[in-house]
């Protein structure tokens, strides 16, 4: 009995000083603990070829953060809010920066690694990157929308997007003349703000108009004709049932879903639908005739003739001010952001490069044959507004501007600001 | 809350002179509850008196050096508020529905569980028991690809039902949301419900209903008379556990339509200011009046329908 006792007490003491020898690692090089948004395993083999590159000053590993943008957010904020130093380096969806960068929950970047990531670097991920007129991150990878069409439809239409801009009356024209779908974001989420942005900044107006006020301060763009423009487009989109049954509850994927279907005709989305859409056909779920049918083309117009400022997106890096090994996490985003890398990552991920330089690689022009106008287009992308209260104005625009088929522009971007406002000076719940 | 249930339940035995005996046991009763107590008493009363203290001030996780005390302020600004009401009669909405619903048909699984033959009980029991024992997140997302326009095929298979065509959007309108919602609560915990009345209609003495029948009651007469008030205990049991569990809807909302079209939940609008906002006092707030309300629903249930849960586990 007594040594049944005596062996139970020493699996104990084993159990519990066993996996606390693996986490202690005094010994050996700093490890660097990457929080990676999920992806195809992209950033894990960056990480490891920065690791090897580092020749054993340190060693990179990841942490995977959850897959949705707003809670990959919640988890850094509380994380950095109790002073987590265990996170070193953030893969940050830039509308997010400002919210993490104002209280000083990133490490202030030294001026040269400042010099050396802002080169050749395109204009919407330095614009995201930046914060009060700084640097704050690292510019990583940087997405836009384009517009996707079906090229039988657009022909039937008379228009050849990929010649001269259209605007977004002609394709509205064209869906309701051949009853077929537009493939845009309706849904009660972060993607109805994409659209929104995307129309107020084509339109020529900013949804707000001093985001690094305070949220007393704030003071919000909509009762303008950019907003009115905006709502028109979208409340039409909506009333006329140009989007289809589901738009009131469409993201991303559920519009590439109507884009590849019978009533398929123009899409806004994000370059994922190229390799969505091949590895579809791959499988066989999709025919090869459909991928012969799509073309691509910059973001729609607003106003004909006044350039389109197409949404921008993707991920930065952070350093978090927690760390105990700052410097050398800035050494590391270095590595990490090589257009090599960057490269690497745009053909293997299908998540473009902020470097200028990685578009010219040839594994990137073979992967993604519209490359040249992605680049372009995030020369004129519009980052989302950049305030710390990013997550109060962008629900308060989900509340007021959903479903598509309520908002009418007279009454929506009054109702909208007169919202926001009261958020923003708790007044009123979200 | 049910440490809450827990405690009042022993308080109101009769206070007769109690004998060695009991009073030794109820001593042993003590030293074997009582740790677990403790530990209850440990990470429920800390988190909850801390929630009352943040309630108090104006704080923001990613602005903590703006941390103010505003008193009752955040009280008025929830209690004002239009959301908070609307989530407020949604939720009591699902509540009322999904309980009466399931206590019916959790009442009806019951009986044919209870008369089965014995050798398809066990066999009918893990049947009924299924959907107890999926993940709530897992059923909410099965119900909400079954329903959804794209991928779901509900439209297509029950298209000959008046008012269901490929073209619904069960997510875009108010009452065709709350409809699936609900459905979903109720094939979920109905087994729930049953189990517990089972439960109750084993503790009916056969006696009693053969009694009954020799007498010539009809089928009705000995539900009605013998079976029913022999199980009220065990009802009102369900019923309180259930209410209060429907009241803090949380999964199935956040999956399905995250509060669009007006489908908003206390539990949701608690998160959503706490955890999305970072708005820790105004959340704490809504988390105290939904705390206040859960001991309401208790305190209603307990007072009012004059449950004894000491007799529902057979002791009375």
């Amino acid at each position: 009995m007594r040594r049944r006792t005596r062996s139970a007490a020493l699996a104990v003491a084993v159990g519990l000083v066993v996996p606390l020898a693996a986490c202690s690692s005094s010994s050996g090089p700093p490890t660097l603990t990457w929080y990676i948004n999920p992806d195809n395993g992209g950033q894990v083999e960056i990480a490891k070829r920065c690791t090897e590159a580092a020749n054993g000053a340190y060693t990179i590993t990841t942490e995977t953060l959850p897959r949705d943008a707003g809670a990959q957010r919640e988890q850094l904020a509380r994380r950095l809010a109790a002073k987590d130093s265990s996170i070193d380096i953030m893969s940050l969806d830039p509308p997010f920066i400002p919210e993490l960068a104002e209280p000083g929950f990133l490490a202030p970047m030294p001026s040269d690694v400042a010099d050396t990531v802002s080169k050749d670097i395109v204009q919407g991920a330095i614009d995201g990157a930046t914060w009060k007129g700084k640097l704050v991150t690292v510019p990583f990878w940087a997405n836009t929308q384009l517009l996707w069409y079906r090229k039988s439809v657009a022909q039937k239409a008379g228009l050849d997007p990929s010649k001269n801009p259209v605007t977004w009356k002609q394709l509205m024209d064209a869906a309701a003349d051949q009853d077929k779908y537009l493939g845009v974001q309706g849904t009660k989420a972060e993607s109805l703000t994409v659209w929104i942005n995307a129309l107020v900044e084509s339109a020529g107006g900013h949804i707000l108009e001093n985001p690094e006020a305070s949220a007393d301060d704030l003071k919000l763009g909509l009762e303008s004709d950019a907003g009115k423009d905006a709502a028109d487009i979208i409340g039409t989109i909506g009333k006329k049932g140009l989007g289809g049954p589901g738009l009131p509850t469409a993201d991303e994927n559920a519009t590439l879903t109507v884009f590849q279907g019978d009533k398929g005709s123009f899409m806004v989305n994000w370059p994922f639908v190229w390799s969505a859409s091949q590895g579809a056909v791959k499988d066989g779920t999709l025919d090869q005739s459909f991928l012969d049918d799509i073309g691509w083309a910059l973001y729609p117009e607003v106003t004909e003739g006044t350039e389109s400022k197409p949404p921008y997106g993707g991920i930065n890096l952070g350093v978090g001010a927690f760390s105990n090994h700052v410097a050398m996490a800035y050494q590391a985003t270095e590595c990490i952001v090589k257009p090599e890398n960057q490269a690497y990552y745009f053909a293997t991920n299908g998540n473009p490069p902020a470097s200028t330089a990685a578009y010219d690689d040839p594994e990137v022009k073979k992967a993604f044959p519209m490359a040249d106008v992605i680049r372009e287009s995030l020369e004129k992308a519009a980052p989302r507004p950049q305030t710390p209260y990013y997550n109060e104005v962008s629900v308060g625009l989900q509340q007021t501007w959903h479903p598509p088929a309520s908002v009418d522009p007279d009454t929506t971007p009054q109702k909208s600001t007169d919202f926001i406002t009261a958020v923003l000076r708790g007044e009123k719940l979200l | 809350m049910s440490a809450d249930v827990a405690t009042q339940a022993p308080a109101r035995a009769p206070k007769k002179a109690r004998s060695d005996r009991a009073r030794s046991e109820a001593r042993l009763g003590w030293w074997l509850a009582g740790p677990a107590f403790v530990v209850m008493l440990a990470v429920t009363i800390y988190p909850i008196l801390q929630a009352l203290y943040d309630s108090l001030f104006n704080y923001r996780l990613t602005a903590p050096d703006d941390k103010a005390f505003i008193g009752l302020n955040n009280y008025k600004v929830v209690l004002t508020d239009s959301l908070f009401w609307q989530s407020l009669w949604v939720t009591t909405l699902i509540m009322i529905v999904s309980v009466v619903v399931e206590l019916l048909l959790g009442f009806a699984l019951a009986l044919v569980m209870h008369r089965a033959i014995t050798s398809l009980r066990g066999l009918l029991r893990t049947a009924i028991l299924v959907p107890y024992g999926i993940i709530t997140v897992v059923s909410a997302f099965a119900w909400f690809y079954a329903f959804d326009i794209n991928s779901g095929f509900i439209n297509h298979w029950f298209d000959w039902v008046p008012g269901i065509d490929p073209n619904l959007n069960w997510f875009a309108h108010q009452g065709t949301s709350l409809s699936v919602i609900i459905a979903s609560e109720i094939w979920k915990t109905t087994p729930f419900i049953s189990l517990l009345l089972l439960a109750g209609l084993s503790q009916v003495p056969t006696e009693l209903e053969e009694a009954a029948e020799v007498d010539g009651a009809t089928w009705g007469q000995r539900l009605r008379r013998v079976v029913l008030p022999n199980m009220k205990a065990a009802i009102m049991v369900a019923v309180l556990f259930r209410a209060l569990d429907a009241f803090r809807i949380f999964d199935n909302v956040y999956i399905m339509t995250n509060g669009a079209n007006n489908t908003n939940v206390l539990s949701l609008l608690a998160y959503n200011t706490s955890i999305n906002r970072l708005e820790i006092g105004l959340g704490s707030a809504i988390s105290v009046i939904l705390f206040l309300c859960v001991i309401l629903i208790c305190f209603i249930a307990i007072k009012l329908f004059k449950v004894d849960l000491a007799s529902a586990r057979g002791e009375g």
